[in-house]
C-alpha cells in the first residue's frame, strides 16, 4: 500500500514539474533547474539530518561533482550527460566511502565543522591548481543528450527534465530509504543514540551509509549545476554556499521529501528578486527571510504537509 | 634574527590577534550553546566603532594627548557590547535556546548578513583609517628585523583578555555561578540563580571581545565592507581546535594556528591558504571534540 | 497534498513572473544592465566608484550637450539611457542567474559589467548563448577570449598582461637597478596571474635579477605582519604586489610602519586607487600603474583628449567631492564605447535601435576616445581592447595637500599590449615580439 503511493505521488510529482517546461518562461525554467540542482544536494543533508547530525560541508560533494564533469568534459571529451552524471556519482560514492566511516563517529557541531573543514581544504586546493583555473574556474561546454546536441531553448529543456527526472526518482528511492528499517532506525538514532545502540543496531553504520548517500546526491547535484551554468570555480566549495544548502534543509525540514525542492525554489526566488529589487540591501532582505522562516516554521515546510501522518518522531 | 626566532615572534603576534578574536566566541558557546556567526559582524563593527571614535576623538583636538586614542578604541568596543548585546541577545536569540545547535548557528548567520547591510547602511562603503594609534607607540628593533610597538602591545592585550576571562570564571563568585550554569542551567535556575542575566551578561562579554579585537586591528589596516566574513572563519578553527567552550583552549588554539602559519609563510607560502584548515582537520581527527573539550556525560 | 505544494510554488512563481515581467524597453528609450560590487570587498575600491563614474556619465548623456564632441548629442543616438543595476558580489553562479534573469526577464538591451575575472569566463558562454550584447568593462584575465572566441561579447578594457609589462619596463627605461625581487600578491587567480606576467616580463628586461620569495596571502586577509618578516629577511631590491582595495591599504600601512618601502623599492601593479583614501600615509617614491591612463595619470597627460577628461574629471569631483581613480575611467569608456557603437549601427540600419546583431558588427574592431585615451578593438578578432599606458611614481606635494604622481612614463597601447592572434604568455615567454614602443 505504501509503495503504491509512493510510485503515485512520484508519477504525479514528475507531472506537475515537467508542466514547468511548457509553462515556465526561460529566466524561470534556468532557475528552477539550478533550484532542483541544489535540491538534490540538500536532500542529501535531509537524510543526514533525520540521524540528528548536519553537514556544514556538503560544498565538497557539489564541486567535486562539479569539477569532475567539468575536466571529464574538457579533457576526457565526455559530453553525454547520463556519462558525466555517472562519472561525478562514482568519484563521489568514491570520496563519501573514505570520509563516511571517518565522520560517522561525530556529532553535532563537531560533525558540522569536520565536514566543513574538509570542504575548505577542497576549496584551498582548488584555489591553488592555477593549471586548471584557480580560484577563477573554468567552463564548461553545453551537454549533449544519448548524441542529440540541443540548442538555445530546446537545451534549456531537455536540461530541465533531466533534472525533473532525477529529481523525482533519487525523491522517490529516497523516500522508499526514509521508511525501510535502516531509515526508521536513523530517525530513532536522532531521538536517543545510546537506545539504538543497546538494541543492537550499529549507529555508525547508519551514519556512514547516510553520509554516503548524502556524498551521492551532492556530486549529482554538483554535476547538474556545473552544466546548466556552463562554468565551476571553487565557490562550489566555500563555506557560505554549504551555508545555503543548510539552510534549504532547515526551511524544508526532515519529514517530507517534496519539500527540499519546494524550499529550495523559494529561496532562489527571493535570492533573485530581493537581489534585483533591493541590489544595495539584498543580504538584509534574505537575512530577515530567513529570521522569518526559522521562527514561523520551527518543524520546517515538511511539518506543514506531514501531519496527518501523526508526528512521526 | 635567526628563522625561528622570526617564525615565533609572527606566529605570537599572529597568534594574539586570534585569541583576541576567538575567546568571544568560545565564551558565548560555552554559556549559551550558540556558535556565533555574527561574531564576525560585531568584530567588523567593532573596527567601524572605534575608527569613528578614534577620528571623533582626534578631530576634538586629541593630538594633545594621542595616547588618549587606546581608550577611544576600547570604549568603541564597550559601546558596541552595550548597545548590540542586549538587543541580539534579548531581541532575538533567548527565543532560541534549547533549540538545536545547528538552527541556531542558522539564526546568527541571518543576523550576520543583516548587520553585513546595516553597517554599509551606517558607514556607507567608503574606508575608515585611523593609523594613530598604530604608529604611537614606535618600532622595535630585533636583529634586523623591525617590528611595530603596537604588534607587542596586542600581545599584552591578549594576555590581559585571557587571564581576565580565566579569572573570572574560577576565581570569583560570578564565575562559578556562570560555571553552574554551563553545567545545568535548569538546577542553577531552581538554586535561585538569575540565569537570564548570566547569558546576558555572556553574550555582552562575548560581543565585547569580539568588537575589541576588531576596535585593536582597526588602526593597522583599512576598515572596508566585508572584513566581518574573513575573521570569522579562522575564529571558529581556532575555538573547534581548542575545544568549544574552553578559553585555554582558544589559547593553545590560537598559539598553534598562529605559530604553523608563520612557519608556512616563511617556509612553504604555497600552502598558507589551507593551513588552518589542515591543522583543524589533524586535531579533530585525533580529538573529535579539541583539544581542551570536556566529554559529555551521553543520556541513555 | 504534495502535489499542491508543487502546484501551488509553480503557481506562484508564474504569477511572480507574470506582474513583474516588464514590456521590452521602448524604441525610444536604451535600457542597460549595469552589474558590479555593491557590496563585500570589491565595492569600495571598483564596483561603487566605477557606477558613481557611470550614473554621472549616464546623466549627463541623458541631459544632452554636455561633453565635447562627438559626444555632445543626447543619450544614445537619441534614445534615453536607463539602467538597471545588480549588485556583483556572490559568485559567479548567481551572476549567471542574474545574467540570465538581466537578459531575459528585464529584457535589457546591452549588459555591461564584471570586476571579478572568474565572471568574465563564466558570463560570454551563456551571452552567446542567449545571443545578447555584453560588454565586460573591467576583469583582467586574458583567458576570456585567448582560450575561447564569442560573438556578443566585448572587453573595453585592455586584460591584465599590460599592467604588468608595462611595471617592468618603466624600471628599465628608468635605469632602476634590480639585483632581486620579492611579490606579495592575493591568493586568487588575480594575484597568481599578475605574479606570473610580472615575473615573465622581468626574466625578458632583466635576465640576471634574482627571484626571491614570491607570498600570496590569504584574499581579505588583512593581517601582513608575517609577511613582512619574511619580505625584510629576504631583502629584495624590489617588492611586487597587485593587491587592490582593502588589502592594499593594510598591506601598505603594516609595511610602512615597519620600513619595507625604505628598504625594497614597491612597485604596484593597479594602485593608483587607494591614493585618495590614504593620502599622505602613501609613501613617496612607490612606482604605480593605474591599468590604463587613468586617475593621475590621466589627469597629468593633457594633449587633445584633455577637455574631454577634464569635462568628466571636474564633474566626478564637485557630485563626490573625491577624484575619480582607475574604476570609473572603466566604465566610462565602456559607456562611451557603446555610445559609439549604437550610433554607428543606426547609422548603418537606418536610424532604428539596434538588434544585439547589429551592435555586436558595429562594435567589433571599433575604436573611440575616451577620457584614458584611444580604445581601440584590436585583439580576439575585435573583441578584446588594447588601450595606452601609464607608470608614475608617487610624491606628496605639502604645498598643495595632495599626491602627486611624477616621472610618468606614457606607453603606447601596442608596446605593452600582445600583437593580434598572441597568447599573452607566449608574448612574455618570447621577448615581447611585435612590439611597438615608438
Amino acid at each position: 500500500m505504501m509503495r503504491f503511493s509512493v510510485f503515485t505521488y512520484a508519477a504525479i510529482g514528475f507531472a506537475v514539474l515537467a508542466a514547468g517546461a511548457i509553462v515556465l518562461p526561460d529566466w524561470a525554467m534556468f532557475l528552477f533547474a539550478m533550484a532542483l540542482a541544489k535540491g538534490l544536494v540538500c536532500l542529501g543533508i535531509v537524510g543526514m539530518m533525520r540521524g540528528g547530525v548536519v553537514s556544514f560541508g556538503q560544498g565538497l560533494y557539489y564541486c567535486l561533482g562539479a569539477y569532475t564533469a567539468t575536466l571529464a568534459a574538457n579533457f576526457l571529451g565526455v559530453s553525454d550527460i547520463f556519462l558525466l552524471t555517472l562519472l561525478s556519482a562514482a568519484v563521489c560514492l568514491l570520496v563519501g566511502l573514505v570520509f563516511g566511516p571517518l565522520l560517522s563517529s561525530y556529532r553535532g557541531i563537531f560533525f558540522a565543522m569536520l565536514s566543513l573543514a574538509l570542504s575548505m581544504v577542497l576549496y584551498g586546493s582548488l584555489s591553488k591548481m592555477s593549471f586548471i583555473g584557480g580560484t577563477d574556474g573554468l567552463n564548461i561546454g553545453a551537454p549533449t543528450f544519448l548524441g542529440w546536441a540541443p540548442e538555445g531553448r530546446p537545451l534549456q529543456t531537455a536540461l530541465y527534465l533531466y533534472v525533473v527526472a532525477i529529481v523525482v526518482i533519487s525523491g522517490t528511492l529516497m523516500r522508499i530509504y526514509f521508511d525501510s528499517e535502516q531509515g526508521l532506525i536513523t530517525l530513532a538514532t536522532r531521538d536517543n543514540e545510546l537506545r539504538v545502540e543497546y538494541l543492537g543496531a550499529s549507529v555508525r553504520n547508519i551514519m556512514a551509509y547516510n553520509y554516503v548517500f548524502g556524498a551521492l546526491l551532492g556530486g549529482i547535484g554538483g554535476t547538474i549545476a556545473a552544466v546548466a551554468l556552463g562554468h565551476v570555480d571553487p565557490e562550489f566549495a566555500f563555506w557560505t554556499t554549504s551555508g545555503e544548502f543548510v539552510f534549504v534543509a532547515i526551511l524544508a525540514g526532515y519529514l517530507s521529501v517534496p519539500s527540499v525542492f519546494v524550499a529550495a525554489i523559494i529561496l532562489e526566488m527571493v535570492r533573485s528578486f530581493s537581489n534585483l529589487y533591493f541590489p544595495n540591501t539584498w543580504q538584509l532582505a534574505l537575512g530577515i527571510f530567513l529570521l522569518i522562516v526559522i521562527v514561523a516554521l520551527p518543524g520546517g515546510l515538511g511539518s506543514l504537509v506531514s501531519r496527518r501522518k501523526g508526528d512521526p518522531t | 634574527m635567526d628563522l625561528v626566532a622570526t617564525i615565533l615572534v609572527d606566529g605570537l603576534i599572529y597568534a594574539g590577534w586570534l585569541f583576541i578574536v576567538s575567546v568571544g566566541l568560545t565564551l558565548v558557546f560555552g554559556v549559551l550553546n550558540i556558535l556565533n556567526i555574527a561574531h564576525g559582524s560585531l568584530y567588523a563593527i567593532g573596527a567601524y566603532a572605534s575608527a569613528s571614535l578614534v577620528g571623533a576623538y582626534f578631530a576634538a583636538g586629541g593630538e594633545a594627548f594621542p595616547y588618549g586614542s587606546y581608550a577611544a578604541l576600547i570604549l568603541a568596543a564597550i559601546l558596541v557590547a552595550v548597545v548590540l548585546g542586549p538587543l541580539l541577545e534579548r531581541g532575538l536569540l533567548r527565543y532560541f535556546y534549547g533549540r538545536d545547535e545547528v538552527l541556531n548557528v542558522l539564526v546568527t548567520y541571518a543576523v550576520f548578513l543583516i548587520l553585513e547591510d546595516v553597517m554599509k547602511l551606517i558607514w556607507g562603503v567608503n574606508p575608515y583609517f585611523v593609523y594613530e594609534p598604530y604608529t604611537l607607540l614606535g618600532t622595535v628593533e630585533m636583529g634586523s628585523l623591525f617590528y611595530v610597538g603596537y604588534d607587542f602591545a596586542v600581545i599584552g592585550a591578549a594576555i590581559i583578555v585571557g587571564l581576565a576571562v580565566w579569572l573570572t570564571l574560577n576565581r570569583t563568585q560570578i564565575g562559578k555561578v556562570v560555571l553552574a550554569v554551563i553545567h545545568d542551567a535548569e538546577i542553577s535556575q531552581t538554586m535561585g540563580v538569575n540565569v537570564k542575566r548570566i547569558y546576558l551578561g555572556a553574550f555582552m562579554a562575548g560581543a565585547f571581545l569580539a568588537a575589541l579585537g576588531g576596535a585593536l586591528t582597526a588602526p593597522m589596516i583599512s576598515v572596508t565592507p566585508g572584513l566581518g566574513v574573513n575573521v570569522i572563519i579562522v575564529a571558529f578553527a581556532v575555538v573547534i581546535i581548542g575545544g568549544l567552550g574552553s578559553v585555554p583552549g582558544a589559547a593553545i588554539g590560537a598559539l598553534m594556528v598562529g605559530i604553523s602559519r608563520a612557519a608556512s609563510v616563511h617556509l612553504l607560502p604555497e600552502a598558507e591558504l589551507f593551513i588552518i584548515y589542515f591543522v583543524m582537520a589533524i586535531v579533530l581527527v585525533f580529538r573529535p571534540e579539541g583539544l581542551f573539550a570536556k566529554t559529555q556525560a551521553r543520556k541513555i | 497534498m504534495r502535489k499542491t505544494v508543487l502546484a501551488g510554488a509553480l503557481g506562484t512563481i508564474a504569477l511572480a513572473g507574470g506582474v513583474t515581467g516588464p514590456a521590452a524597453a521602448q524604441d525610444d528609450t536604451f535600457k542597460i544592465g549595469v552589474i558590479t560590487f555593491l557590496s563585500g570587498q570589491a565595492a569600495e575600491s571598483f564596483g561603487v566608484p566605477a557606477w558613481n563614474g557611470g550614473k554621472l556619465l549616464v546623466d549627463m548623456l541623458n541631459e544632452g550637450g554636455k561633453l565635447p564632441a562627438p559626444y555632445d548629442t543626447m543619450g544614445f543616438g537619441g534614445m534615453k539611457i536607463e539602467v538597471v543595476v545588480v549588485d556583483e558580489a556572490g559568485g559567479a553562479t548567481k551572476q549567471v542567474q542574474e545574467f540570465r534573469n538581466l537578459v531575459q526577464r528585464e529584457e535589457v538591451d546591452a549588459v555591461v559589467g564584471y570586476v571579478s575575472s572568474g565572471d568574465c569566463l563564466a558570463i560570454p558562454p551563456v551571452a552567446d548563448e542567449l545571443k545578447a550584447f555584453t560588454i565586460l568593462y573591467d576583469c583582467g584575465t586574458p583567458r576570456v577570449f585567448e582560450d575561447n572566441s564569442f560573438e556578443y561579447v566585448f572587453r573595453t578594457a585592455a586584460h591584465a598582461t599590460m599592467d604588468n609589462v608595462s611595471l617592468a619596463r618603466y624600471l628599465k627605461s628608468r635605469d632602476f637597478d634590480v639585483p632581486s625581487f620579492a611579490g606579495l600578491n592575493q591568493d586568487y587567480a588575480w594575484g597568481q596571474d599578475s605574479w606570473a606576467d610580472f615575473k615573465g616580463a622581468m626574466s625578458q628586461l632583466y635576465p640576471d635579477a634574482e627571484e626571491k620569495t614570491a607570498l600570496f596571502p590569504k584574499f581579505g586577509a588583512g593581517q601582513y605582519g608575517t609577511e613582512i618578516s619574511a619580505l625584510l629577511r629576504e631583502k629584495p631590491a624590489l617588492v611586487h604586489s597587485s593587491n587592490w582595495g582593502g588589502d592594499l591599504q593594510g598591506f601598505l600601512i603594516q609595511a610602512t610602519a615597519r620600513g619595507l618601502h625604505e628598504r625594497a623599492q614597491l612597485v604596484l601593479a593597479a594602485g593608483d586607487h587607494v591614493i585618495p583614501q590614504l593620502g599622505n600615509k602613501m609613501p613617496d617614491g612607490i612606482f604605480l600603474g593605474a591599468r590604463g591612463v587613468n586617475g593621475l595619470a590621466a589627469n597629468a597627460r593633457g594633449g587633445e583628449l584633455k577637455e574631454l577628461t577634464d569635462t568628466m574629471w571636474s564633474a566626478y569631483e564637485a557630485e563626490y567631492d573625491t577624484f575619480p581613480v582607475q574604476a570609473p575611467f572603466r566604465m566610462w569608456q565602456a559607456i562611451f564605447g557603446l555610445k559609439t557603437a549604437v550610433e554607428k549601427a543606426m547609422a548603418d540600419n537606418g536610424g532604428t535601435k539596434p538588434t544585439d546583431e547589429q551592435l555586436a558588427a558595429a562594435m567589433t574592431g571599433l575604436a573611440w576616445d575616451a577620457p584614458s585615451g584611444r580604445i581601440e578593438m584590436a585583439l580576439a578578432g575585435g573583441h578584446q581592447a588594447i588601450q595606452p599606458n601609464a607608470i608614475g611614481t608617487t610624491k606628496w606635494n605639502t604645498e598643495t595637500g595632495k599626491m602627486e604622481l611624477v616621472d610618468v612614463e606614457y606607453y603606447n597601447a601596442r608596446c605593452v599590449n600582445p600583437p593580434e592572434g598572441m597568447k599573452s604568455a607566449d608574448w612574455l615567454a618570447q621577448g615581447f615580439p611585435g612590439a611597438q614602443c615608438d
